[in-house]
């Protein structure tokens, strides 16, 4: 199964790791003729001001909602994730604007407080390492949204149907089985 | 739950990858390089080229800078500390900087040692301009690297010198056979295992971006088709004709450094960068990337 991961500004090599270690194939994505290519799109870390410009300028934005809309899974990880959220607080103009959700940015504060810390995540029996850098949080989610993980009583991993999303960076570990349930869904999705 | 990891530390500078990081000498900059794309913005109180011109002591900005900058803007805000100056990198830290860089374009406050960034919960960035002093500041501490170049001389030379010698240096070690690794950790003076890491994975354990002399949009690419990580910045933006288009086309031409049409396009009309200065001219006395080896 290849899957691509957007390859605006961020950590990409990470995640194509990751995918690889977890027995896809993994390929950066720069142009959108490539998402024709894929079967799942990681939208990695980076600055979400950033990779949304981008995604502008070269016309991302419809071409991801296309792809998103025809099904196919879409798996954001911190900026990631601000990118696919219908609301982001402090009246920021959403970017995708695919899952019904509202996000915090930087809602842990200064690099100063970002973090690591075991999480339990619904669907992988044992916890998750996960790392939190200047990470966002999920403040509100709609009914299609599935909750997946919660730190201190705020959500961190959400899933609504082919859209998949965390806080953090599962990325930055060679803990692999959040890329593994991504690489499940797009297998599920490819009707594999 | 842990703050300050070396995993946090390293990996919000993994987070930085692709990205152009400029300096700003205010808030006003400072929104006009988030507008542009920046990845994070160095706030600063004078740029290098600046920095040049006025001589004298270059110290730490004013906290009132770091703080205006750092209210504006919701990227990462990063400041400079000068090399060895432990409390200028506690002040930073203490006003919620994100990232400190010990570096080599002010005036160093202590001539043998760095500060000990391993002590701090936030990252350091340092200048390298050869795998030594890239694995020295490593072991100190350092998350990311970048090449010292020559900054504030518009002239990329330096940085191009300085990011081929690490590259081939790496290519080296890699080759090397275990009796041999030993004899080059003491030629470079480095630990043994950050050297062996390097052996065994052919790459630095930390981010390493191009800095030190980037003023065109091309000058960006070339250090990426090079194997930067990213870019810094400093002078070449805010000291061309028009600074908004030059932020904007440098952070579209390091995205897509292979793309030489789309280089072509953004770098149409820009007016003229920053005037530069010819390396050779520079007396001994003024070369930064002499300090802090």
């Amino acid at each position: 199964m290849k899957i691509g991961v957007l390859a605006l500004q961020g950590a990409v090599a990470e995640h194509i790791r990751s995918i690889e270690l977890a027995g896809g194939e993994g390929v950066a994505v720069k142009r959108t003729e490539q998402l024709a290519e894929i079967g799942g799109l990681i939208i990695p870390g980076g600055e979400s001001t950033t990779i949304g410009k981008l995604m502008r300028k070269y016309d991302f934005m419809d071409a991801i909602r296309a792809f998103a809309a025809a099904g196919k899974p879409v798996f954001g990880t911190c900026a990631g994730l601000i990118v696919l959220a219908q609301r982001l607080e402090g009246g920021e103009e959403p970017h995708l604007g695919l899952m019904d959700m509202t996000v915090a940015r930087n809602a842990f504060g200064r690099q100063r407080e970002s973090f690591e810390t075991d999480l339990d995540v619904k669907g992988i029996e044992t916890p998750l390492r996960a790392v939190f850098i200047r990470a966002p949080l999920i403040t509100q989610v709609g009914d299609r949204v599935d909750v997946l993980s919660v730190y201190k009583d705020e959500i961190v991993t959400a899933r609504q149907g082919n859209l998949l999303a965390s806080s953090y960076h599962p990325e930055l570990t060679d803990d692999y089985r959040l890329h593994g349930l991504f690489l499940d869904m797009a297998r599920e999705a490819a009707g594999a | 739950m842990e703050t300050g990891t070396s995993r946090v530390k390293r990996g919000m500078a993994e987070m930085q990858k692709g990205g152009v990081i400029m300096d700003v000498m205010n808030a006003e900059q400072a929104k006009i390089a988030e507008a542009a794309g920046a990845t994070a913005v160095m706030a600063l109180e004078r740029v290098p080229s600046d920095i040049r011109a006025a001589g004298g002591v270059a110290r730490m900005a004013d906290p009132t800078i770091v703080e205006e900058v750092m209210k504006v803007v919701s990227i990462p805000v990063m400041a400079k500390a000068r090399i060895g100056h432990y409390v200028e990198a506690k002040v930073l830290e203490s006003l919620g900087v994100d990232y400190i860089d010990e570096s080599e374009v002010l005036t160093p406050a202590d001539d043998v040692f760095h500060i000990s960034k391993s002590d701090f919960t936030v990252p350091f960035v340092c200048g390298a301009k050869d795998l030594g002093e890239a694995l020295r500041r490593i072991q100190e501490g350092a998350s990311m690297l970048r090449t010292k170049g020559e900054p504030g001389t518009g002239n990329i030379v330096e940085a191009v010198r300085h990011m081929r010698l690490i590259t081939g240096q790496i290519r080296k070690v890699q080759n090397l056979s275990k009796d041999e690794l030993y004899h080059e950790a003491k030629t470079l003076g480095v630990p043994y295992d950050l050297l062996l890491g390097v052996h065994e994975t052919g790459r630095l354990p930390v981010v390493n971006f191009a800095a030190g002399g980037v003023a065109t949009p091309s000058d960006a690419a070339l250090m990426m088709h090079l194997g930067s990580d990213g870019v810094f910045v400093g002078s070449g933006i805010f000291k061309s004709d028009s600074p908004e288009k030059f932020a904007r086309a440098i952070v579209e031409a390091t995205t897509h450094y292979q793309d030489y049409e789309l280089i072509a396009r953004v770098s149409k009309n820009l007016g003229t960068p920053m005037k530069g200065i010819e390396i050779s001219k520079l007396d001994n006395s003024q070369r930064m990337q002499d300090r802090g080896i």
